[in-house]
This record gives structure tokens, sequence and C-alpha cells, in this order.
């Protein structure tokens, strides 16, 4: 005999649920990944802290000391000579999203290990679906620490235009997912959960310091040809420079082709990489010759 | 597809085969688990449980053979086959910081269901568990065996036809593995669900149970508990387990009564 499941109204004893999902089904998935996010984030308050402290040392001690060596003249967005702290802002706003997108791409090792993933791919949605989910969830996380960050930042007298914190808001979302793309394209490759020092030396590391985080390209140029062409090829160059544009109210339209190209790329490297038919994870076996 | 007039299987899987480089881990299996039907699939680790489980769930993909949910093809229906089944990974796949209500919408978020449909249908079953009272607590502060509850009762969230348990009672005590194997029967009459039980422990087999003897990646023996019995002219299962895989095999194993 078969009791009639109450309450849901929609597979009453052994009928199986044969519609399709809906698009308020879809809207609720990508609510509930970020929901989840977020109160992953509001538990994690030692995350949240060292996500602010990281660049606020930075900001603080790092750029108080080089103020008086390191002398940016003008350059494109600024209008005047501006201290060295205002230079590095854009940087380490890159490198907030930096760390959160590799973090979350380390916590998706994890999750796999621990079975969370699992239980994430197991929904009915489409794996493209979920993966965009899961980044639109991890983007958002960031764009809270960057706007302390820069709360905090204005007291030092990082004052951008009032505008540019609205015109910052679609470049931060488009650097937050080329970067969230790119930890989870690193998600799939990595095989078993290692530790953050290793991210931190191969990818955080050589990303944030060659590129224009800390000092404008025509510096890196005069000191070595090499390391100016390698920062030229880093995306997170790039995706310094359109945050730093759009925050004084600019488009680079260069810098803003070259992150849409690589946030694609990326994404869809990640999505492929998932793809269980296709992807990283096909080759984790197959139907085999058999012996 | 089946005819009309017959219930389609909730699980029903042919000739998959898949391997790990040179290692086959699954060999021409083929399985069916009817509604309203509990079937055991027992073998020692390593036997191909976790791999055939990544396949229905669509981890791997499976390029040989068909498996299909309630007559859903997983490769080519895939959403509407995973909408029809639920799954308790081996692992433990709770969110430790969130509490257990939290837990359950997060799981109906992911199929589609709304935050007050998910608080409804989860207090429904937090209560089937006796769990209801601990909502809103962390699940941090859960037992093991309470754990698992709960992840059962996430798993049927979305009123599943087909539950799958990948070795759900590891680790739990005597206790807690009686309630949670009482449990999951009794879903399976009350509620007419199709179960996919995975074990190494043959004391979670009872004689009246559908069951498939997997080892090294092949199906060595299945059906009624009493049949397999019968056939190998033992006494009990676990005798019977013995004898099929063969008596050098046991010496040694973790399959256990």
């Amino acid at each position: 005999m078969n009791a009639i499941i109450e309450g849901t109204g929609k597979t009453p004893g052994n009928a199986p649920v044969t519609e399709p999902l809906s698009v308020i089904g879809y809207w609720r998935c990508m609510i509930g990944i970020v929901w989840r996010e977020g109160l992953r984030f509001l538990h994690q308050r030692g995350r949240f802290v060292a996500a602010l402290v990281r660049p606020l040392v930075w900001l603080f001690i790092f750029a108080a000391g080089f103020r008086s060596v390191l002398g940016v003249s003008i350059i494109e967005p600024y209008e005047t000579y501006v201290l060295y702290e205002v230079y590095i802002t854009p940087g380490l706003i890159g490198m907030i999203q930096l760390f959160n997108g590799m973090q979350s791409s380390l916590a998706m090792v994890y999750d796999r290990e621990m079975g969370t993933m699992r239980s994430l791919l197991v929904s009915p949605f489409p794996r493209w679906f979920l993966l965009g989910s899961k980044l639109v969830a991890g983007v958002s996380v960031s764009l809270v620490q960057v706007y302390v960050f820069l709360a905090i930042a204005w007291f030092w007298e990082i004052e951008p235009p009032l505008l540019g914190y609205l015109t910052v808001l679609p470049a931060l979302v488009l650097s937050g997912l080329m970067l969230g793309s790119l930890g989870l394209l690193l998600s799939s490759v990595i095989r078993q959960l290692e530790n953050f020092a290793g991210v931190m030396n191969f990818v955080i590391f050589p990303m944030f310091f060659l590129s224009s985080a800390l000092y404008p390209l025509w510096r890196m140029r005069e000191s070595s040809p090499l390391l100016y062409d390698i920062c030229n090829w880093n995306p997170f160059t790039y995706a310094v420079e359109v945050i730093r544009f759009a925050l004084y109210v600019q488009v680079n339209w260069t810098a803003l082709l070259v992150t849409v190209g690589c946030t694609i790329t990326f994404m869809s490297l990640a999505i492929f990489a998932y793809n269980p038919s296709k992807g990283l994870i096909a080759r984790r076996g197959g139907p085999g010759g058999g012996s | 597809m089946t005819s009309d007039n017959q219930p389609v299987d909730a699980l029903q899987i042919e000739a998959v085969s898949h391997s790990f480089g040179k290692r086959k881990a699954l060999d021409a299996v083929s399985l069916r688990v009817g509604q309203s039907g509990f079937c055991a699939l027992l073998g020692q680790n390593g036997a191909g449980k976790t791999t055939l489980f990544s396949l229905i769930t669509r981890l791997y993909d499976n390029s040989s053979g068909s498996i299909r949910v309630l007559g859903y093809d997983v490769r080519r229906q895939s959403g509407l086959a995973l909408r029809n089944l639920g799954v308790v990974f081996q692992n433990r796949t709770l969110d430790a910081e969130l509490s257990v209500m939290q837990n359950l919408i997060y799981h109906a978020a992911l199929q589609g269901m709304s935050k007050s449909q998910a608080v409804e249908r989860g207090m429904k079953e937090l209560d089937r568990i006796g769990l209801a009272d601990r909502q809103g607590e962390k699940v941090r502060a859960l037992s093991g065996g309470q754990m698992r509850r709960v992840e059962i009762a996430r798993a049927l969230m979305h009123s599943p036809r087909l539950l799958l348990l990948d070795e759900p009672t590891v680790g739990l005590d005597i206790g807690s593995r009686q309630a949670i194997l009482t449990h999951v029967r009794r879903l399976v009459v009350e509620d007419g669900l199709g179960v996919l039980w995975a074990t190494h422990l043959i004391d979670e087999i009872d004689d009246g149970d559908t069951a498939y003897i997997l080892h090294q990646g092949k199906v060595l023996a299945h059906g009624g508990v009493d049949e397999i019995v019968k056939e190998t002219g033992t006494d009990t299962l676990k005798a019977a387990y013995a004898a099929i895989i063969g008596p050098a095999e046991t010496g040694n194993r973790e399959v256990a009564a």
C-alpha cells in the first residue's frame, strides 16, 4: 500500500515527478545557493576578519612605508599626482577578490572530498547553472568584503568620487566572476585537499605581484622588459585596471574586453571540467576495454 | 520503456561497466529495484558499490549500458531522473555550521522548492525521525546517528520515489543502526519508496529482502535472500555469501555478520 505524502502536493503515492523544472525553480535554487554561502560566511567570522585585515595591512603599513620611495606620476584614470595608497587601492580590492575566489575554490575541493559538492551536483538543475550559481554566491560575498574595505579606506583618505562607488559595482561583479571561475577551474584540476600554501605560492602570489596592482606597468618595463611582458599577459592586471578605472567613473575598454574574454574562457573550461561525460571528472574512469 | 500497465521500476540498471585506468570497477552490472521494494547491495569495501552510486547520481558518466530512474535515463533525461532520486552518501554531507532546518532548506532550494514548502516539509520529515525539536540547532551538536537520520530526512525533502543509501550505518552504534534500518524499511511500506541499500553488513539484510551480491565489480548472485541461500545449499546468508565469493576470500574480509 502506498500512503500519500501530504504537504508537497506534487507526488502522491507512486506518481513520479514528470513536469520539467520551472523558471521560478531556477530562481529558488540560485537564491538558495547564495543564501547558504552567505550563512557560511557569517559563521566564519575569522574568514571575514582575515579577508579585511590582509588588504588593510598592505594599505596602512606597506603603502605608508613605500609612499616616499614609489612616486606615481599622473597616469590615467587619475587627474593629479596620487598618493601611493590611492594607487594600490584597486589592486588591494583585486587581492580581496583573488583570495575570495581561491578560497571558495579550495572550499570546493574540500567539499568534493567531504561530499557536499556531491549533494550539490545531485540537484536536478543543469550543472552549468549550479556552478554559475556557486560563482554568483562567491562574488556576492566578495562584494561585501570589498565595500567594507572601501569604507575603512575612506577614513584613510582614499576618497574616490562618490559616483565611483556605484560604477565600480559592475566592475567588481565582472572581476569577481573572472577570479571565481579561475578558482572553480582550479578546483576541478586539484585532485586532493591540498593546503592553502600551495595555491598561495603558485597562484595568488605570482598573480598579485606580476600585475599592475602594486606598481604601474611602465615602471615594471623600466626594470625588466620580460617581467613587463609577463604582467601584460596576466589576466589579473586587467581585472585590476577595470576596477581602477570604474572606481573613477571611467572605462578602460582594453581591460574590460580582456577581462570579459578571460571570464568566458575560465567559466567555459570550468563547466567543461565538471561535465561528467566530457571533463576532467570523467578522467577518473570510463567503461574501459575490460580485461 | 516499460508498458503502461506494468509499474516502472524505481531503478533499472542494464549492463553497466566502469573502469579506472586498467582496474575494472564495475563489470556488466545489471540491477533492478522495484517501487515499494527494499533491495540490498551487499559487497565488501572496494566491491564497486560507491562507483555504482556515482554513476547513478551522475558524478561519473555511464557510457556503457543504461541507468534509468523511474524510467528516466540518467544521461538523456538527467533532470527528471535526479528529481525522482534521493541520496544518502557514504560521507557526511550536512553543513555542520548551519542548523538542521537550514540544511534542509538549502537542499530543498537545490530542488527548486520554496522556503515555505521546505519548512513545512522539513518539519514533517523531522517529526518522523523524532528530531523536530532539534530543528534550530546546529548540526554540529547532533550525534552521528542523528546526523544520519537528518540526512535521510533531507534526501526525502523533494519526495523522491527512489532512495539510495551508501553504507548509511557505518560508524554507528547498534542502537542507531537499528533505528535507521527500521526507519528506512518503514518508508518502503508507508511511502512506497524504492530503496537501494548498499552495505557490507550481512545482518542488515532480512530473509524477505532482495539482494545483489557484488564482488570485484561483478554481480555474482541476486534474487530473494531465501532463494540465494537455497541455491547455495547453505542455511544462512552469511554462509551463502562465503560460498559465492569463495571460501579463500572470506577469511580476512570486512563483511561481517
